[in-house]
């Protein structure tokens, strides 16, 4: 028998599992049978982007208008390069280092900028892009504007002599492996995601979003929050970023620029802010709409440009707001 | 050291007229206009076309980006701001409307003006000449001197005219205004044309001396957050002020640090965030609120 709270769940699990299902064998059977085979390297892009526009929404959560996270994205992609080819790291473990180090670079730099509110902060984050973009081009270890190039592919990974992951230059399709590791980081994610947001912390963050000094009069520690959030959305930022590079097997100083930092923006605002599937779906159609429009040659930008400017006037508060339209309410 | 001041002083003439228009706008409407580097462009163009292509006087090639991007200005106020802000339940989509706005003008940029870098014949010749200590070409004397002109004009049309006190009223307290009988929405228009119409002047004075290209906007835009950030944001003195802060920076940067390479913006970028740790709303600019 079910439980009333299981009751409650199951259109969530069956929405879950039909995604997983779309995700993981639909797309591939689709793509085999059409043969369209660069799709992989398009939605791989989109998953990716994804998990680092999730970071974005999660700074939203707390209000704050977030432009740097090509500046994490850039970050990972640096520190997993790095350590795979000068270090002799594995991909797997670099992984993680990447994320960990971006984390880390935002608790340095939040300390001081998440006083800052508003335009100020989105204005300063901004600025941070381009300052991790120049850093890049000046330090000695990231190779300057030559970046850093033809990194191999990512190796084995195996625990206790069993292997869990093939090395990726032996498997005969790595578009599919990275298809399915980007996949596999995107679900987490969100899975993530949308646990941070229904628990005690997403409540705080909801206090935090409403009004900081009542938030912060009842209790919630707002300076610790607003840090150790900043950390978990430049944390997916740097993971990101840094399976980004492992695909291009290269990194230069231009591969996250302020126009991506904005692009991760618009990716949540896009989707709505109100919904934590909203940065996946944003991704998924902005990322698409601009490859659909590229048969348009140089009406790509303009129809681009308006197609979303329309979607604005209409659409003021995201996609999802259609569908959820009625619970908006909720969530102001 | 003195060519170092007067380089600083001419970049900063520049730099404040551009912080002026976006300052204006962000003062009004809380709106942060990503688009005004592209603005800025489009004046650029204007001038060009008219004064480098037609051969038309170059004031009358100015008046008509001024003219130009008040009416652009106008436009995108009456019929992309205004309804956007009325009816979203998140102030911040303004914000992905800016972002959509600077990639529309770039996209027409490229549409009507094609990718390539235009500049036009001097306006004057010559280069003034002080004893090898200062020297400076005449045009760029003349320019400064317009840009300061008209930072002049606009604090005094700002000061002591009906329109300036109306748009001073909204950018003090938008309700107030209202109560008080200023017509917020047409002034809000106004006050939107006027900043795209600075923007697009200093378009049409620079094009005579770096040319334009498309792909001036962005990096346009941000310098003038960061000038906006250092002088404080929606008050005018400290957009002036911004301005040339940072134009002296850049021309004492480039003179210091050259011999270390390309690391003149780095330094001001750490400066500024380390400025900003320690004052968060800028130098003129008020807390919180």
């Amino acid at each position: 028998m079910l439980s009333r709270a299981d009751t409650h769940r199951l259109p969530l699990i069956l929405g879950f599992a039909a995604f997983l299902i779309a995700v993981f064998l639909l797309v591939p059977f689709l793509i085999s049978v059409t043969g369209r085979w660069n799709f992989y390297f398009t939605l791989t892009s989109v998953a990716l982007l994804s998990v680092a526009s999730a970071g974005v929404w999660l700074t939203f959560y707390i209000g704050r208008i977030n432009i740097g996270q090509g500046a994490f994205a850039l970050i990972g992609a640096y520190v997993s390069a790095i350590l795979v080819t000068k270090a002799g790291v594995s991909f797997w473990v670099s992984l993680p280092a990447a994320g960990l180090f971006a984390g880390l670079v935002a608790v340095v730099i939040g300390l001081p900028i998440l006083r800052l509110r508003g335009v100020y902060f989105a204005m300063i984050t901004l600025v941070l892009t381009e300052v991790v973009r120049l850093s890049a081009l000046a330090l000695p270890i990231t190779n300057g504007a030559k970046g850093i190039v033809s990194i191999p592919l990512p190796g084995e990974l195996s625990l206790f002599g069993i292997t869990i992951i093939p090395d990726f230059s032996t498997i005969e399709n790595p578009k599919l492996a990275f298809y399915y590791t980007a996949c596999v980081l995107m679900v987490v994610c969100f899975a993530s995601m949308y646990r941070i947001v229904h628990s005690r912390l997403g409540q705080l963050c909801r206090s935090m979003q409403q009004n900081e000094e009542l938030a912060s009069s009842v209790g919630v520690n707002i300076a610790y929050l607003r840090v150790i959030v900043f950390a978990i959305s430049s944390f997916f930022g740097g993971l990101g970023g840094a399976m980004f590079g492992a695909i291009a097997q290269s990194v230069y100083p231009s591969s996250f620029v302020v126009k991506d930092s904005i692009d991760f923006m618009l990716n949540c605002f896009l989707g709505g802010l109100g919904y934590v599937f909203g940065p996946m779906l944003g991704t998924l159609v902005l990322y698409f709409g601009w490859d659909l429009l590229f048969e348009l040659g140089k009406y790509q930008l303009l129809v681009y440009a308006g197609t979303l400017i329309l979607l604005i006037l209409v659409l003021p508060n995201g996609l999802l707001s259609i569908r959820f339209g009625r619970i908006r309410g909720l969530w102001k | 050291m003195e060519q170092v001041i007067v380089n600083g002083v001419y970049l900063g003439s520049q730099y404040a007229m551009i912080a002026l228009g976006l300052t204006l706008i962000f003062a009004l409407m809380n709106v942060l206009n990503f688009a005004h580097g592209q603005m800025y462009v489009i004046g650029g163009f204007v001038t060009y076309t008219f004064y480098g292509q037609f051969e038309l006087p170059f004031v009358l090639a100015l008046l008509m980006s001024c003219v130009t991007l008040a009416v652009l200005g106008a436009l995108i106020e009456k019929f992309l701001f205004g309804p956007v802000i009325r009816r979203s339940a998140r102030e911040e989509s303004t914000m992905l409307l800016a972002a959509g706005i600077a990639f529309l003008l770039d996209a027409l940029i490229l549409l009507v003006f094609g990718e390539k870098q235009r500049g036009v014949p001097k306006i004057v010749d010559g280069v003034f000449n002080w004893d090898f200590r200062i020297i400076i070409p005449y045009d760029r004397v003349l320019i400064c001197f317009l840009a300061i002109l008209s930072i002049v004009a606009f604090i005094t049309f700002m000061q002591f005219t009906r329109t300036g006190r109306a748009l001073r009223a909204i950018a003090q307290d938008r309700v107030a205004a209202e109560l008080m009988g200023v017509s917020v929405n047409r002034y809000s228009m106004i006050g939107f044309a006027f900043g795209a119409m600075l923007a697009g002047l200093v378009g049409g004075l620079l094009v005579t001396i770096t040319g334009v290209n498309l792909g001036m906007g962005g990096p346009t835009s941000i310098k003038a957050f960061m000038m906006v950030m250092i002088g404080g944001a929606g008050v005018i003195s400290g957009a002036i002020l911004g301005g040339f802060i940072l134009g002296m920076l850049e021309a004492v940067g480039l003179a210091v640090l050259s011999q270390y390479g390309d690391i003149t913006y780095l330094a001001i970028f750490v400066a500024l965030m380390i400025f900003l740790a320690i004052r968060p709303q800028g130098l003129m600019g008020k807390p919180w609120g």
